[in-house]
């Protein structure tokens, strides 16, 4: 303790002071905010020990009802189709994990086995959206530039320009779309996940989303080229200008000071 | 007079080359008087008097990289096809500027090099001024004889903040053309006259095929012009007046203490304009602003979520999302408030800060020059004033952000605009209680340190028991430091009646002015500073505490 | 150095300023102490540590030479269309990450250079400087107001004040002729904003394959954009046209539509709504299928699809208009007419 009083009025003490404060924020965040990274692992850990049971009645039906006829915790399921499956299994989405204002994707718990499983189980209940197969998703041959044009006309208003994401109303979002696999975006595209509108082969044909993801693959992948360097997570002058704050501006801060400063003094003998 | 002039004929023709081109110059434009004058022109030294330099520096980078610009750029809103080498943009339609701007990215060499120093230049310009207007702010170097330099310097921020949205909107992309649309809204929105302004500016309906090359002089030539003028007048204000100094010893009201602009000035600004230009140049190497290729040409019809203007518009885009959509229609007649009240209470704000240095000594009625800066904590209310100002304007910020708080807090972004709007008003309010609170407490702080020195942080205790924590008494310097500064008597009225009896007529302005008075240099909003006979008793004293 | 001479007592309180006495600290306990000595730094007393700063400065000025002529090779050798990765910067081009490091590597360098030379080699004595006041002397003002009241005199302007006041007039009227040029900026505004390309009969057509729209291709839950049958990129006006006639389709159920106009003006619950916010103007088109709000990206305004397209949250100030649509005979969505009221943001004409 007395050491401590004794640097109180150190130089660095106001830097402790505030790295403590941020702490203390910081855990208040994480005490107050929903923490969905804990939800996670029990449910996931209690969702392993019960495998074995019918898939269905195990992970859907306490919501969707025992015949996907929907309750009041979630909508019927007859006639989505197995491409909705997919997606909301595929992705991780379902089954949910608490009612909010949005389904977060998280990891997926289901193999590929399973998931083909229950949508055939939910195919059955009534015709609906199939799951694509390959040639029908995949983007080899397809017009990047028509794509970029579909997708500013469809997809930019939520999903921002580079397809980063972006809010909604009342904590809904649209999500960022790098890293979803082409098959994913053709049936959230296809079928109109959660909020999202669907785009049915009606108003735009297969070709139309295979250039749009063709388009995504080009501009926002782990190979998109940055031409002008850091993308700055691709959220336009918002993020550029909080870059040239910190980096710009701080720099010449920083160099202000070297200029300005004392050089250092001989010592006095 | 004639000896000069005799000794200087008879060294003529052995005089250095440097000498009689000197000798030249100064025969046609008198160099010599002028060099007498500034060569050994005297500057402080302090980081903070460096913050105008970044914003020269960079108007300058801005300048130089914006006329490589033009070579290449064509301002035109005919639409092309394009053919050039960027695949995601191959045989989409756009407008003759937006491809220019494709071709100076990826076909010009080093053309995306400049554009992303232009870019990023622009917005370390008007950071820097916002930083560097903030500094004068809060040490009071607005004050007589600077106040029209001051002036100066906010129209300088103003019209850099329109510069840089002409420059913005030039590109022709998505963001810009939206941008461009909410101008035509805003517009649209002044009453009476709008839809003549709007048909005006626009060449007639939005988007129309006029406005980039109308922008295209206002961007380049007029607004820089302009800007160039005020930037020579700012520096020959600040050659005039001489530079400010922060309190300490040997520093008076009649003097300025620094280092001579030859040798030792000119070669550190020198070098920071090298600086400054290196550090800018590198950001540019190493991050992209503004990406046009991936956010498209721009159609009316299209939009990007996030769509933000730069920076330094974000307090006018925050001022606009948080307002309600009011909108009164009578008579046939739509007065559009919703849109009409923010932009109108986008340049009060400005100018709120803009004329503060008038306002601010006419409730002072201080005529003194002042060269010595404040310490801000002596100014308290004028310091709680200006964190208020910063505090709308960043509140205001995260309204123009409100949707990117959304996505990276998780929050709602219904609940984070209500939060700006309750804030826009309750923030300045508490950070203006709470500045003045804090620069009161420093203030009982400087007094307590020169009465009773320097905490040391070693305890002592005495026989009898009692534990005392020794203090250290200050260095002439600090002493020196801490008791500078004035502390006017607040503005009085005098008395209603005169000695005669005779009411005296009192404008509603003066009792204002008494009541504002009171509120900088009043009872509650001073601590007096210590006295010499307080300092002397203490000292002379026992010497106990 | 002056300095010591200029512990002019500036600690005075305000009622003491003005008296130009030098206050001895000895007598005031505040007094300025004056300028502190210099102190000299080790490159003033050791002509080594001076020695290794200047070649500290040469290397530094050195390396700008070397980053100037590599930043020309990288012009030269680089072709423009080259990509690189650079951990973590990602995929970038070689040529614009090339020049940008030397050249910022070129301009920093000197800079750093003059700055180092400055602070360790050139004098760091510090000088005091007089200031004089800005205002001028007594003597002098009175005679500026003397010789411009000698000179307004000669001028006669005081006097002949029907020769001042045509001048004021003339001054005040030859700006109007530059105000009546700017009269063909663009058209006056007439009723230009009430009208779109919407029209009895016009198809409506798939902005994705430019096909005219059936009832059945719209799905509820789906978003479809649509313009009118007719246009296209090409034309010249295209880019305004579609600033006011982009339309937005949804698909409800027609129990959903809480609206009686709404459901009359829709097609088995296929609503269209026109694209521009009333706000000022951004396509508006986040659309969320389960709430039918549409959500504005530029300032949020959101709008309720189910309810006339009412304002329920921002800063849009009416509903968003309405097309009235049906099918025709061979089964076409088409528009029964304009819009009934103008898109877009409010104006003070619009009523």
């Amino acid at each position: 303790m007395k050491k401590l009083s004794a640097r109180r009025r150190h130089p660095l003490a106001a830097l402790v002071v505030l790295l403590f404060a941020l702490a203390v924020t910081g855990g208040l965040y994480a005490a107050f905010s929903p923490s969905e990274a804990k939800a996670d692992d029990s449910s996931a850990q209690s969702l392993a020990i019960e495998e074995g049971k019918k898939l269905y009645a195990v992970g859907c039906a306490s919501c969707h009802g025992t015949g996907g006829q929907g309750t009041s915790d979630g909508p019927s399921l007859v006639g989505v189709g197995s491409a909705a499956v997919d997606f909301q299994v595929g992705t991780g989405r379902m089954p949910a994990q608490q009612p909010g204002a949005q389904v977060p994707k998280k990891r997926n718990i289901y193999s590929d086995a399973e998931i083909e499983q229950l949508a055939a189980y939910i195919a059955s209940l009534g015709a609906g959206p199939v799951t694509p197969t390959k040639s029908q998703y995949s983007p080899d041959g397809a017009d990047i530039a028509k794509g970029g044009e579909l997708f500013r006309t469809n997809c930019a208003q939520c999903h921002n320009f580079a397809g980063k994401g972006g809010a909604l109303t009342n904590g809904k979002y649209a999500p960022g779309l790098n890293g979803v696999s082409p098959k994913h975006l053709y049936e959230a595209m296809q079928t109109g996940p959660q909020n999202m509108p669907s785009f049915p082969d009606t108003v735009m044909p297969e070709k139309n989303k295979q250039d749009i993801i063709a388009y995504l693959d080009t501009v926002n992948s782990d190979k998109s080229k940055t031409p002008g360097g850091l993308e700055l997570g691709g959220l336009g002058p918002v993020s550029e200008g909080l870059f040239g704050w910190i980096f710009g501006m701080g720099a010449m801060i920083v160099l202000t000071i070297w200029v300005a400063a004392r050089t250092a003094k001989a010592k006095k003998s | 007079m004639s000896t000069t002039s005799d000794s200087a004929a008879q060294r003529r023709g052995k005089a250095p080359a440097g000498e009689r081109v000197a000798d030249w110059a100064d025969g046609r434009l008198g160099i010599y008087s002028l060099a007498k004058a500034n060569m050994r022109k005297i500057f402080p030294d302090h980081w903070s008097f460096m913050l105008g330099e970044v914003c020269l520096y960079s108007f300058i980078i801005i300048i130089l990289t914006g006329v490589y610009l033009t070579l290449f750029f064509h301002p035109s809103m005919g639409e092309v096809t394009y053919e050039g080498p960027y695949v995601p943009m191959q045989g989409v339609r756009m407008s003759e500027a937006f491809q220019s701007t494709l071709d100076i990215s990826f076909e010009v060499r080093g053309g995306l090099l400049m554009r992303q120093i232009h870019h990023w230049a622009a917005l370390v310009f008007l950071a820097g001024m916002f930083t560097h207007m903030m500094r004068v702010f809060f040490t009071g170097a607005f004050r007589k004889p600077r106040e029209i330099n001051w002036l100066f310097g906010f129209l300088l921020f103003f019209l850099g903040m329109m510069t840089g949205f002409t420059g913005y909107s030039l590109p022709d992309d998505l963001l810009s053309g939206t941008g461009l649309r909410f101008i035509e809204g805003v517009f649209l929105s002044i009453p009476v006259v709008g839809t003549y302004i709007s048909m005006f500016v626009f060449g007639g309906e939005f988007p129309g095929t006029d406005l980039i090359a109308r922008l295209y002089p206002v961007h380049v030539l007029l607004l820089p012009g302009i800007m160039l003028g005020l930037l020579v007048a700012h520096l020959i204000l600040v050659f005039y007046h001489k530079h400010t100094q922060y309190p300490g010893a040997g520093k008076t009201e009649k003097n300025v203490v620094g280092m001579p602009l030859l040798p030792v000035y000119m070669a550190k600004a020198g070098g920071f304009f090298f600086l400054v230009f290196g550090v800018i140049a590198a950001l540019s190497a190493i991050a992209t602003i503004n990406p046009i290729w991936t956010i498209g040409p721009y159609r009316p019809d299209q939009v990007s979520t996030g769509a933000q203007p730069d920076w330094y518009m974000g307090f006018a885009e925050g001022l606009v999302r948080v307002m309600p959509g009011w909108e009164i229609t009578a008579w046939g007649h739509t007065l559009v408030l919703g849109v009409f009240i923010p932009i109108v209470l986008f340049p009060m704000v400005l100018f709120a800060i803009g004329l503060y240095p008038f306002i601010e000594s006419w409730i002072t009625g201080d005529k003194r020059e002042h060269h010595i800066l404040d310490r801000p904590r002596n100014a308290p209310t004028r310091t709680a004033f200006g964190v208020a100002w910063i505090t709308a304007y960043f509140v205001m910020l995260v309204g123009g952000g409100n949707d990117l708080w959304a996505t990276h807090f998780h929050l709602s972004i219904n609940s984070i605009t209500w939060f700006v709007r309750i804030a826009f008003f309750a923030g300045p309010v508490l950070a203006f209680i709470a500045t003045k609170r804090i620069c009161l407490g420093l203030q009982r702080r400087d007094k307590d340190k020169v009465l009773h020195g320097r905490e040391t942080g070693i305890i002592k205790r005495l026989p009898h028991g009692e534990f005392i924590e020794v203090h250290e008494p200050l260095a002439q310097e600090q002493l020196h430091m801490l008791t500078q500064h004035d502390q006017p008597e607040p503005y009085e009225i005098g008395p209603e009646v005169d000695e005669n009896g005779v009411k005296q007529k009192i404008k509603p302005s003066q009792r204002l002015r008494s009541k504002l008075s009171k509120g900088y240099y009043g009872g509650d909003n001073v601590i007096p500073k210590p006295t010499r006979e307080e300092y002397r008793e203490i000292t002379s004293g026992h010497g106990h505490h | 150095m002056s300095s010591h001479e200029i512990s002019e007592a500036e600690d005075k309180l305000p009622e003491e300023r003005g008296a130009a006495s030098v206050v001895r600290p000895a007598d005031d306990p505040f007094a300025d102490p004056g300028l502190p000595p210099h102190e000299h730094r080790k490159q003033d007393i050791d002509e080594r540590a001076a020695r290794r700063s200047e070649r500290t400065v040469a290397l530094l000025f050195t390396v700008s030479m070397l980053a100037t002529i590599a930043f020309i090779a990288a012009y030269v050798a680089l072709p423009v269309d080259k990509y690189i990765y650079v951990f973590p910067i990602g995929h970038i081009s070689a040529l614009n990450f090339a020049l940008g490091v030397t050249l910022g590597i070129a301009l920093f360098t000197i800079g750093a250079g003059a700055v180092h030379w400055a602070r360790t080699l050139m004098s760091d004595v510090e000088i005091a400087d007089e200031r004089h006041p800005i205002e001028a002397s007594p003597e002098v003002k009175s005679k500026v107001l003397e010789e411009f009241r000698t000179g307004a005199k000669e001028s006669g302007f005081g006097r002949r004040k029907l020769a001042r006041n045509t001048l004021f007039g003339a001054l005040a009227l030859v700006p109007l002729a530059g105000v009546v040029l700017l009269r063909d900026l663009g058209p006056l505004p007439g009723t230009k904003l009430r009208h779109t390309k919407w029209a009895k009969g016009k198809r409506l057509m798939n902005y994705n394959t430019m096909q005219p729209l059936r009832p059945e291709d719209i799905a509820v839950g789906s978003l479809t954009f649509a313009m009118p049958e007719g246009m296209s990129e090409e034309q010249h006006d295209f880019q305004t046209e579609i600033a006011k006639a982009a339309l937005m389709l949804v698909r409800l159920q027609p129990e959903n539509i809480k609206d009686k106009r709404e459901l009359d003006w829709s097609h088995e619950g296929i609503v269209a709504f026109s694209k521009i916010c009333t706000h000022v103007g951004c396509p508006i088109n986040l659309y969320e299928q389960q709430t039918h709000h549409v959500l504005c990206p530029c300032h949020q305004s959101t709008f309720d699809l189910s309810d006339g397209g009412r304002v329920i949250f921002g800063p849009a100030g009416h509903a968003l208009p309405q097309l009235r649509i049906r099918a025709n005979d061979q089964g076409y969505l088409e528009a029964m007419g304009d819009f009934s009221e103008p898109v877009g943001p409010a104006y003070w004409e619009r009523g």
